[in-house]
């Protein structure tokens, strides 16, 4: 039990996936100007990302390892989580059209979010088993909400602050990244 | 099409400069942040990249008219995924030290943005041998930008570049800058130049 809430802990804040790992840059920057579509987004790839690490650690562990073809398992794990997302995006149009419409166009760009495919392979890499996956990817796609949130919330205070031109837009949410980089960096010191 | 004929010029032209993937598209952030911490890895994913980026877009290229448009994105990714998967495993029986050191950003080379994003904006819609050229050139300009970032990177952060001493004794490197902070500051900060730059260009030319 104790082994879970630091793996959980872990996810969450000290290798946070943004800030530590960089993992989602680019939904981290490109979703972050208001918070309800970042925190929407950030949602849906907690949501995605725990389902795959289910699935992607059920495929490589019953298919791929009997088989003998481990190396296949970036292919494989890409073209699961395609589907995946594919499959979400049908599920939440029939039957939560709210969330739908609000997340739109964010929706299909989860696949290619790396963090949801870096998730999927460090289960495999650090040999984690079936709970700790599901629990690793749960709390690291919480990780990736609370970032692109914080974010939102600082970007929004930007609209009324006087930036200085070549540094509005992306520089200046990279300069505010890493300066909560920084007080995530004091996180992993003090454990 | 037949409009807007490829010259092998601006293609390269596009890719260091106009166009550059990182200073001016913004795609391919993840790896750029994280593998920029010294010129060794930096020029080893940028190789990579490429390597991906001229296959990939030759293949697509070729298949361009085979593909049904609905699932195009994802047998796209599908011939991406084959091609970084053959550098994975040449990296990986090769170069042990640097694949060590990309680690799974390697195989994350599949989502990075930029080689969808030549797939589907320039293989998709031209030959086989423009798309070659093409890749090449965005991935000679993701090298370029990679080893700036990574050179300012190592050089303040730890005093070498590709691993030789190169500052004086006395210089204590700021390791701030090797960390995950520095690799946000010094990306947003070179942005933020190359928008400079830009507008000042706008302006003197609209004088």
């Amino acid at each position: 039990m104790a082994n879970i809430f630091l793996l959980a802990l872990t996810a969450l804040l000290i290798e946070n996936f943004v800030f530590v790992k960089f993992y989602g840059i680019c939904p981290f920057l490109g979703v972050s100007q208001k918070t309800d579509t970042a925190v929407g987004m950030g949602l849906a790839v907690t949501f995605t990302m725990t389902i795959a690490s289910a699935l992607t650690w059920s495929l490589y562990h019953f298919v791929l390892k009997p088989l003998h073809i481990e190396y296949l398992e970036t292919i494989a794990f890409i073209l699961l989580i395609a589907c995946l997302v594919q499959f979400i995006e049908m599920f939440l149009q029939k039957a939560i059209p709210s969330l739908y419409s609000a997340l739109g166009i964010y929706l299909p760009l989860i696949t290619t979010n790396c963090a949801v495919l870096g998730v999927a392979l460090l289960n495999i890499q650090n040999s984690y088993n079936f709970i700790e996956s599901v629990i690793y990817g749960f709390f690291a796609g919480l990780g990736f909400l609370l970032a692109i949130f914080l974010l939102s919330l600082i970007r929004e205070r930007f609209e009324f602050a006087r930036i200085p031109k070549p540094f509005q837009g992306v520089p200046i949410a990279l300069i505010a990244g890493g300066l909560l980089a920084l007080a995530f960096s004091g996180l992993k010191l003090s454990f | 099409m037949a409009k807007d004929k490829f010259s092998v010029k601006k293609a390269f032209r596009d890719g260091l400069f106009d166009q550059n993937p990182i200073f001016v598209q913004l795609l391919g952030m993840c790896s750029t942040l994280a593998v920029s911490t010294s010129v060794f890895n930096g020029i080893g994913m940028g190789l990579s990249v490429t390597f991906v980026l001229i296959l990939s877009n030759l293949f697509i290229s070729m298949l361009r008219n085979l593909i049904p448009s609905k699932i195009r994105i994802a047998s796209y990714i599908v011939i991406i995924a084959g091609f970084v998967t053959v550098v994975d495993m040449v990296l990986q029986a090769f170069i042990p030290s640097l694949a060590e050191s990309l680690g799974l950003f390697i195989p994350l080379i599949v989502v990075n943005c930029i080689i969808l994003a030549r797939a589907e904006s320039f293989a998709s819609k031209h030959g086989p041998l423009p798309s070659m050229l093409d890749g090449l050139a965005m991935g000679i300009g993701f090298t370029v930008a990679l080893v700036i970032i990574s050179a300012i990177r190592e050089l303040l952060g730890s005093g070498t570049l590709l691993g030789f001493k190169i500052t004086p004794q006395s210089f204590s490197p700021a390791v701030l800058l090797i960390s995950p902070v520095g690799g946000f500051l010094v990306v947003g900060g070179l942005i933020a130049l190359v928008q400079w730059i830009k507008s000042k260009s706008r302006s003197k030319k609209e004088d």
